[in-house]
């Protein structure tokens, strides 16, 4: 098993750890993950799938929960889709 | 593709609670699933982590609930009951049918938000939310982070970030010194709690714990660069990287008072065999009472041997149960919040953070339903559940009756007409 998986996060390219989540790619690409109803950025609050903060666009699906995906090698993650 | 598997007993939330009914009753034959959101087993005390192996006591667990052949679904959201003894549930690709004829719910519990105003800035995160992203590979060493909050956990959690490198300057205690001298007495006829304790203040050494101190601000343009705290009655301002910011903990109910189980102030209702309300409906852990492991732990088995029908076996761990409910009563008495933190809000500080309503427009409403209604307060894809209990803290609101679904879905998994179940023999 690899020790790291690439992933893009808005075309960027991003290493993590096997086994981490899309919420930490994001953090790690220094973004927030969405922009709120008022056009406030927002990134992760409760890291176990509650508030929905963390929501992205994973291979094309919308509102997926970041911090409850794990990163696969070669996902394609956009923020504030 | 959708699955309908049929159980004797199926338990909903993956933590040691429900770990442990699903051991005690697979143990005595009974076809047992376990179902957790989460993408892993262990909830979030257990929560593995991409570092460590996960905990000694974990890992046996783990090693039963495999012996004893539990089917674990992993990543699967339970959403509806379509009818009594039938369950829905999503994964990311597919839609379960769950048929049991016991349920035990071992739903868990998340942190209570409070807000105040900044709370909204990228890398304002719960205490146990910063701990999970951590754990999830979150690099942390040199990072400025504020521990903040209320509960047993904000220490664990500082402990935690400490020790992957972070530089925890202080953490926020908003209980006043003389209730935690209390809740320090309480467990004076618990070794394990002052021992943990003991531990936990050798591995905080350098870092300030500061009872009767919160958070009033945090400060940032696109994400957090500082907060400021009242200290003593004084304020402070301190820059920080993260704030790890949650006050105790909520019951995750909502399943319970979908399937109409009894609530009691705030928690499902249950009898000495941990049996709620409804025939054939169990709960343990934390939707009965926060109380932390020991008592999740105990209360599982109970409910996992009682779903089981072995109420005998079951009765042997009630006193395991009862001194870990002295534990649970001594936490409600030490962290109740102190009625300052309900002025923090100001009128623009976001409430609703799914629907960004701010406190202003919340103030001239009497009820959750109002406001619901007028506001869009609770309405978007949390459901409330963030700020449900604020709400709660802020306005005495009581939150209304829960409809399905009980968590965000496909539209396709909402209609029978476009449900497709295959039956998967056992």
């Amino acid at each position: 098993m690899p020790d790291s998986v690439n992933l893009t996060v808005n075309g960027r390219s991003v290493s993590v750890p096997h086994g981490a989540t899309v919420a930490v790619a994001v953090a790690i690409a220094g973004l927030p993950c969405r922009t709120s109803v008022t056009g406030e950025p927002r990134g992760p609050l409760c890291g176990m799938g509650i508030c929905f903060e963390c929501r992205v666009s994973i291979n094309g699906k919308r509102h997926c929960r970041s911090c409850q995906t794990l990163c696969d090698q070669g996902m394609d993650v956009k923020t504030n889709d | 593709m959708t699955d309908t598997h049929p159980f004797d007993v199926l338990v909903i939330g993956g933590g040691p609670a429900g770990i442990a009914a699903a051991v005690r009753a697979a143990e005595c034959g009974s076809r047992t699933g376990i179902v957790d959101d989460n993408p892993n087993l262990g909830g979030q005390i257990w929560r593995s982590s991409t570092e460590q192996s996960p905990p000694t006591e974990a890992a046996e667990w783990y090693l039963r609930l495999q012996k004893a052949g539990v089917t674990a679904l992993s990543g699967k959201r339970v959403f509806d009951q379509p009818a009594p003894g039938v369950l829905l549930a999503e994964g990311d690709e597919d839609l379960l049918e769950l048929r049991y004829r016991k349920l035990i719910l071992a739903t868990g519990a998340r942190e209570r938000f409070l807000p105040f105003p900044g709370w909204t800035l990228p890398n304002v995160m719960g205490a146990g939310g910063l701990q999970a992203m951590v754990k999830s590979g979150l690099p942390i060493r040199g990072k400025r982070v504020v521990v903040a909050g209320t509960g047993p956990l904000l220490l664990a959690v500082a402990s935690y970030l400490k020790d992957h490198g972070a530089e925890v300057s202080i953490i926020c205690e908003q209980a006043s010194y003389s209730r935690l001298a209390l809740f320090a007495i309480a467990l004076w006829n618990q070794p394990g709690k002052i021992s943990q304790s003991l531990e936990l203040k050798r591995a905080l050494d350098g870092v300030a714990f500061a009872p009767g101190s919160w958070v009033t601000a945090a400060h940032g343009r696109a994400a957090l660069e500082s907060i400021t705290i009242s200290r003593a009655g004084k304020p402070q301002t301190i820059p920080c990287d993260y704030l790890a910011c949650g006050f105790h903990l909520v019951p995750n109910i909502e399943l319970a008072q979908l399937l109409g189980c009894q609530i009691r102030d705030g928690f499902v209702h249950v009898d000495d065999l941990q049996q709620t309300s409804i025939a054939n409906v169990f709960c343990a852990g934390e939707p009965t009472g926060i109380g932390g492991i020991e008592l999740s732990l105990a209360e599982g088995q109970i409910a996992g041997l009682a779903a089981a029908d072995r109420d005998d076996e079951a009765r042997k761990l009630f006193s395991a149960r009862n001194k870990a409910q002295r534990f649970a009563r001594a936490l409600d008495r030490a962290f109740q919040l102190r009625p300052e933190l309900k002025k923090l809000v100001a009128p623009e500080t976001l409430v609703c953070r799914c629907e960004d309503v701010p406190y202003s427009r919340l103030q001239r409403h009497t009820s959750w339903r109002s406001a619901k209604l007028q506001t869009r307060c609770g309405m978007g894809p949390c459901q409330g559940r963030i700020c449900g209990p604020a709400t709660q803290f802020l306005f005495d609101w009581t939150p209304d009756s829960v409809r399905p679904p009980v968590f965000p879905v496909r539209v396709e998994s909402m209609s029978p007409a476009t449900r497709n179940f295959e039956t998967l023999k056992p």
